[in-house]
């Protein structure tokens, strides 16, 4: 019991950053969104969007993934890892959710897409689209309680629904996690080019990919922390060679992209634009994603989870790059988040680690059986 | 019939009264304003002491900030008037983000913020069939409002008059596909805060074209999807019952 005193002092981290989260919601609904960030007409959209909606609901694409590998692809001995990932993405969506409601200025008209819509709105593709997700992922999650509470009959009948909301989850989750690279496709004059692409949808879906395939890899080593008695090992080595080929779609398209609207030789001249592009696509790239093709690295268990994470935050980064910084470079946008806006954001992630902490504990998230 | 407005740099001769006008009908505190912004929704930028540029929303033909919009809270009348609604409005701002000349605003001090920018006065006047309030302030004719096409028509003729002076394009003519307000600008006029990188189509388009194929890639990934289970399925059970036969 050595990380006692860890433990402790990440919860009272844990409570004083809920403090101030607190407070700043307080301030926000009292003052407005101005009160607690650094936003502004000249920069609409900041930390938030970046991190928490375009980050977020792309650290969230474990979900579609994974059923897709079990229930599509029908490699059943993934089964294990399904219930994790669902539970990943879908507390991921809950929190996407949360972030819109601090962001949107009228948080009370969050449903009004359902009602009023505007089929040209790239954003409303993107709300209806999350909000059906969201549902699908809480019925992926459900037998989870169905299991706890005994619930037997609700079991089969799920068994047999799983495949149908798999079906639909793999569909809504391809268009949105590729809509929201179409959001930025109407500003061709405001993106840095580095990162402005007419195939920006393309090359956020695979990119999600690569994120869902890393996040599986990652609830595969808690796993097997959990049980270490069961052999996972060719089923994560599989699956990190899978990640790496998926990254190399990625990686080519982009490079012949920038190559054919020619701003290729603008990746290496180490201004911010690129510096930051070097290491969310080589340092944090090109470089662990190669690395899953070596057995060495592959079958030590620390450095594939190393890997994957690196992996994860490099693309993290790129939502960020492409929605915030590239806005703010092309124009020369004086901007960085208000404390309180950094608060408010990473509050968010770690309100779900807690949550997923919970509800591990108290659902048959990780089991061995497969049902 | 689409409506316009047609500003001149050569007829302004830097009064504010379109200022004031628009203040006034607005019911914001009348100021002499330097920038858009929530609480002003035109004005002059003082290029030199004889030369002023006009800025407002230019009410696009094909406008991004309500093709952007997810609940068509802004949106463009049959007049040519770009009008918002608060009142759907989520606040996501991708309005803001997307418009090519920069101009909505937002409340960020207030509890139940809105999108603010220039209306063309619609719900008290273009739907009424008058002049807006700035163009019915102009003393000079600097501000001109009529139906769009003569109006550019009469700026063409003006540039063919004394094509010196004036700059050869219309700024608005092509700009993000065309709109219905127009600027005519002075040749001796080097620099203004006017936007300049902007794209001479509509901006909606580039979304529209990726936005259409949607249905496609909903079949044929189902089809895929579809067809991938089917065969892994396939695939599992030949191989099950080949293995129970070499069992037996
Ligand atoms: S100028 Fe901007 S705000 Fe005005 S109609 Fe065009 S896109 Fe909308
Ligand atoms: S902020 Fe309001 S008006 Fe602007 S795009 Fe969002 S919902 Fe529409």
């Amino acid at each position: 019991m050595k990380s006692e005193p860890l433990i402790k002092i990440t919860k009272i981290f844990f409570i004083l950053l809920m403090i101030v989260f607190f407070f700043s919601l307080i301030k926000r609904y009292i003052f407005g969104l101005g009160a607690i960030s650094n936003l502004s007409d000249d920069m609409p959209w900041g930390l938030w969007k970046g991190a928490n909606l375009f980050g977020g609901v792309a650290l969230a694409a474990g979900g579609f993934v994974v059923t897709a590998v079990v229930y599509i692809f029908n490699l059943k001995k993934y089964k294990v890892f399904v219930r994790p990932v669902v539970l990943t993405s879908f507390l991921g969506y809950l929190m996407v959710i949360l972030a819109l409601l601090i962001d949107d200025g009228r948080p009370w008209n969050i449903f009004m897409p359902l009602i009023f819509w505007n089929t040209k709105s790239v954003m409303w593709e993107v709300a209806l689209c999350v909000a059906s997700y969201t549902t699908v992922l809480f019925l992926e999650f459900l037998p989870l309680v169905w299991e706890k509470m005994g619930f037997k009959k609700a079991l089969k009948f799920w068994s047999w629904l799983t495949p149908a909301l798999v079906f639909v989850g793999v569909i809504l989750s391809t268009l949105h996690q590729s809509s929201l690279g179409t959001l930025l496709v109407i500003v061709p004059q405001k993106i840095h080019p580095i990162w402005y692409s007419p195939i920006l949808p393309i090359l956020f879906f695979f990119s999600a990919v690569v994120v869902g395939l890393c996040a599986t890899n990652i609830i595969a080593f808690i796993y097997s922390n959990k049980f270490p008695e069961e052999k996972i090992s060719p089923l994560v080595q599989r699956l990190a060679k899978s990640t790496g080929v998926v990254f190399y779609v990625y990686f080519i398209l982009k490079i012949i992209e920038l190559y054919q609207r020619g701003f290729l030789k603008d990746i290496f001249v180490f201004d911010i634009a690129s510096s930051l592009f070097v290491v969310e696509f080589f340092v944090l790239g090109l470089i662990p994603a190669t690395a899953l093709f070596f057995k060495k690295a592959v079958n030590s268990k620390k450095t594939l989870f190393g890997l994957n994470l690196a992996l994860v935050c490099g693309i993290f980064l790129n939502r960020i790059n492409v929605s915030v910084i590239a806005f703010q470079l092309k124009s020369n946008i004086d901007y960085f988040p208000h404390f309180l806006e950094i608060v408010v954001s990473f509050s968010i992630f770690a309100i779900a680690v807690y949550l997923f902490i919970v509800i591990a504990k108290i659902l048959p998230v990780f089991s061995k059986e497969t049902t | 019939m689409a409506l316009g407005i047609l500003f001149d740099q050569n007829l302004c001769i830097g009064c504010g009264a379109c200022e004031v006008g628009c203040q006034e009908e607005h019911g914001f505190k009348v100021h002499k304003a330097d920038k858009l912004d929530e609480n002003n929704f035109t004005y002059l930028e003082e290029i030199n002491s004889i030369t002023f540029q006009r800025h407002l929303c230019m009410h696009c033909f094909n406008p991004a900030c309500a093709s952007a919009c997810p609940v068509s809270a802004l949106k463009k009348t049959k007049e040519g008037a770009v009008i918002y609604n608060p009142a759907i409005c989520l606040g996501c701002r991708y309005c803001i983000y997307a418009c090519p000349f920069n101009i909505p605003k937002y409340e960020w001090k207030s509890q139940i913020p809105r999108v603010r920018k220039c209306d063309f006065c619609y719900s008290t006047k273009i739907s009424k069939g008058l002049p807006p309030a700035c163009a019915s302030a102009c003393p000079t004719g600097a501000t001109l409002f009529g139906v769009r096409e003569e109006l550019l028509k009469t700026a063409h003729q003006r540039i063919n008059k004394e094509p010196k002076k004036y700059v050869s394009e219309v700024f608005g003519e092509k700009e993000a596909g065309g709109t219905s307000v127009l600027f005519l600008r002075l040749n001796e006029v080097t620099k203004t805060n006017l936007v300049r990188n902007i794209p001479d189509f509509a901006l909606p388009d580039l979304p529209q074209k990726i936005l259409g194929k949607t249905p496609l890639v909903i079949v044929a990934l189902g089809l895929f999807l579809g067809g991938m289970r089917f065969l892994t399925d396939r695939k599992n059970k030949i191989r099950e019952e080949e293995q129970k036969k070499d069992e037996e």
